[in-house]
């Protein structure tokens, strides 16, 4: 494997996110087969790689969505899903799971908005409820978010009401409302129409530009080259090739990256 | 209609409003005939049949007796209901449960409940004296009892009644709750957690209001068939609306119209909760449809505009 490449702005080196050694099976299918990463403060990665890799899996496993069968995801040098006694691992209790979980924004493929709320209680409905932010703060908060995702004329939709696209954008600010230290984007462009993808990722450039922590499972490679500060190939469970975007994307050095490359591009 | 038939086809211009001529069915005249002379048939006997004894429903309908019994039977219904569905809600979320003992406790409450018939349920608490006569409260075969009493002094029949009804319901409400928990997408549960809510507040905030949609509607159901299934209860001598009815033609002889009596109640207190049930769905549609559907009242309204509407298109079109 080459190692790991820095941007600028990542270079001092504050780990945010490290995960060693992650294994998951589903049955006998081993899905991941030991994958390690480093996310640095600041940084955007972009996870890539054919349907059925373990991209997503490999998403989940780091807030602890999908429990995981060997390794482990630390956030912040703080041991996640699991608390450490002598050599084995015991699961947390749910009350601090849900506080790590707080930390870590998600943004879903198929947005998963609340559908019996409006936006805006979509948005205020965790820092109110989780965080005990007081309402009108949560609410004011909200209206910025929506603001910045260009959708504060929508606050009282129903997510039903909203094209995939806002939906989406409107997801990103739930996400974004409980101020994560950093963001999970599940394929957030897979499920929507070709014209609306556009709207998405500009909004993620944008949140990439002000120096959000961000980790992209996504087949957008335009958006990977233009914008992620590392790339990571992942295949059959493990990591073929990671670094630069221009490295990977570009010259990539392994013949399966060469393979999938010149299928998508 | 044969006028149009024969004019020549020339195609509608492209500012007039399309008109749909709905196509006639002469076989639905025939259904119409049947359906009429079969109500009529039915209204002929309830005007002229002496038996039905008309004077006498109208004696009994308001008479303070009556009333009571139904004022029992509405009180079963609401508080049978109500423990009935918070039940069912508690066992349907232990159903669901990963901690095997919860799941397969309300598995086998489901089983054993909806597997007897209610009346012999009923009839069962009823008769509890004759299997228990002292009622003890305690930590079973170990501890001291912490309370004690004669059953027949605690199982009176409405007791015995309520027992019978909110222990059947509760089985029943638990497998709709379930399904209804159940038809919620995995992505809202995975959302809500990924947001670092507790599995608690899922539950309330995020899933149950979904399920709703799904729960509402066979729950009303039950309300109208716990209603009826409360007529079950006169075996108890509880007195409810029909066993009150069987008292007074007991000593009367009056059956039909005092039956006539009770079902008229019980077809009026059916009637308003189907309206009560309307807007309670109607309220947890929110967010289902874009959007939501009119009230009765908004379609008279509607209706009503609309048909002024073609009036004064009538008449501006006579004045000239």
């Amino acid at each position: 494997m080459t190692t790991v490449a820095k941007e600028e702005n990542t270079q001092q080196g504050e780990v945010v996110l490290r995960a060693t050694g992650i294994r998951k099976r589903f049955g006998a299918l081993e899905v991941l087969c030991g994958v390690d990463l480093t996310v640095l403060r600041g940084e955007v990665m972009c996870i890539i790689g054919p349907s059925g890799s373990g991209k997503s899996t490999l998403l989940r496993s780091l807030n602890h969505l999908e429990e995981i069968d060997g390794g482990r995801v630390e956030l912040d040098g703080e041991l996640v899903g699991y608390r450490q006694r002598g050599h084995k691992y015991v699961t947390l209790p749910e009350k601090d799971l849900a506080k790590q979980r707080a930390r870590i924004g998600m943004v879903f493929q198929s947005f998963n908005l609340f559908p019996h709320m409006t936006v805006l209680q979509n948005i205020v409905e965790s820092p109110v409820g989780v965080l005990k932010v007081p309402a009108s703060e949560a609410r004011a908060t909200a209206m910025q978010l929506l603001e910045r995702v260009g959708l504060d004329s929508k606050a009282d939709c129903y997510p039903r009401q909203l094209s995939g696209g806002q939906q989406q954008r409107v997801a990103i600010a739930r996400a974004l409302a409980m101020k994560p230290r950093l963001m999970l984007f599940d394929e957030p462009t897979s499920a929507l129409d070709p014209e609306l993808v556009g709207e998405v990722l500009d909004v993620m450039k944008d949140l990439a530009r002000d120096g959000l922590t961000m980790v992209v499972v996504t087949h957008e490679m335009g958006f990977a080259k233009e914008v992620a500060d590392s790339v990571l190939f992942m295949d059959g469970g493990v990591v073929v090739e990671r670094g630069h975007p221009q490295d990977v994307l570009v010259n990539p050095q392994m013949p399966r990256t060469q393979d999938f490359l010149s299928k998508v591009l | 209609m044969n006028a149009t038939a024969t004019e020549p086809t020339t195609p509608p211009r492209e500012q007039d409003e399309i008109r749909v001529a709905h196509r006639s069915h002469p076989a639905w005249w025939l259904v119409v005939a049947f359906v009429a002379l079969c109500v009529a048939g039915i209204v002929k006997m309830l005007f002229t049949n002496p038996n039905l004894q008309w004077d006498v429903v109208g004696e009994y309908f308001f008479t303070q007796r009556i009333l009571k019994g139904l004022l029992v039977t509405l009180e079963l219904t609401v508080l049978a209901m109500v423990s009935g569905i918070l039940l069912g809600v508690l066992t349907a979320v232990m159903r669901l449960s990963p901690i095997k003992i919860l799941s397969s406790t309300a598995w086998a409450y489901t089983w054993f409940f909806r597997g007897t018939p209610l009346l012999v349920q009923i009839i069962f608490w009823y008769n509890l004296a004759a299997l228990f006569p002292k009622i003890e409260i305690g930590i079973p075969l170990l501890g001291p009892t912490l309370w004690s009493g004669d059953s027949n002094a605690v199982i009176t029949p409405f007791v015995a009644a309520l027992l019978g009804l909110a222990l059947n319901e509760g089985a029943y409400m638990s497998e709709i709750v379930r399904g209804g928990i159940v038809s919620v997408d995995q992505g809202q549960h995975e959302a809500a957690v990924a947001l670092g809510m507790r599995s608690r507040r899922v539950m309330r905030r995020i899933v149950l209001p979904q399920a709703m949609r799904v729960i509402v509607p066979p729950t009303g159901n039950q309300v109208i068939g716990m209603l009826k299934s409360t007529a079950l209860v006169s075996v108890t001598s509880t007195s409810e609306l029909l066993y009150t009815s069987q008292q007074i033609y007991n000593q009367t002889f009056q059956t039909i119209p005092l039956l006539i009596v009770a079902s008229i109640w019980y077809l009026i207190v059916t009637s308003v909760l189907s309206v009560i049930q309307y807007y309670i769905e109607r309220h947890y549609a929110r967010g289902g449809r874009r959007e939501l559907p009119l009230t009765p009242w908004q379609r008279v309204r509607r209706s009503v505009g609309s048909l002024q509407g073609r009036l004064q298109a009538v008449g501006e079109g006579s004045k000239r």
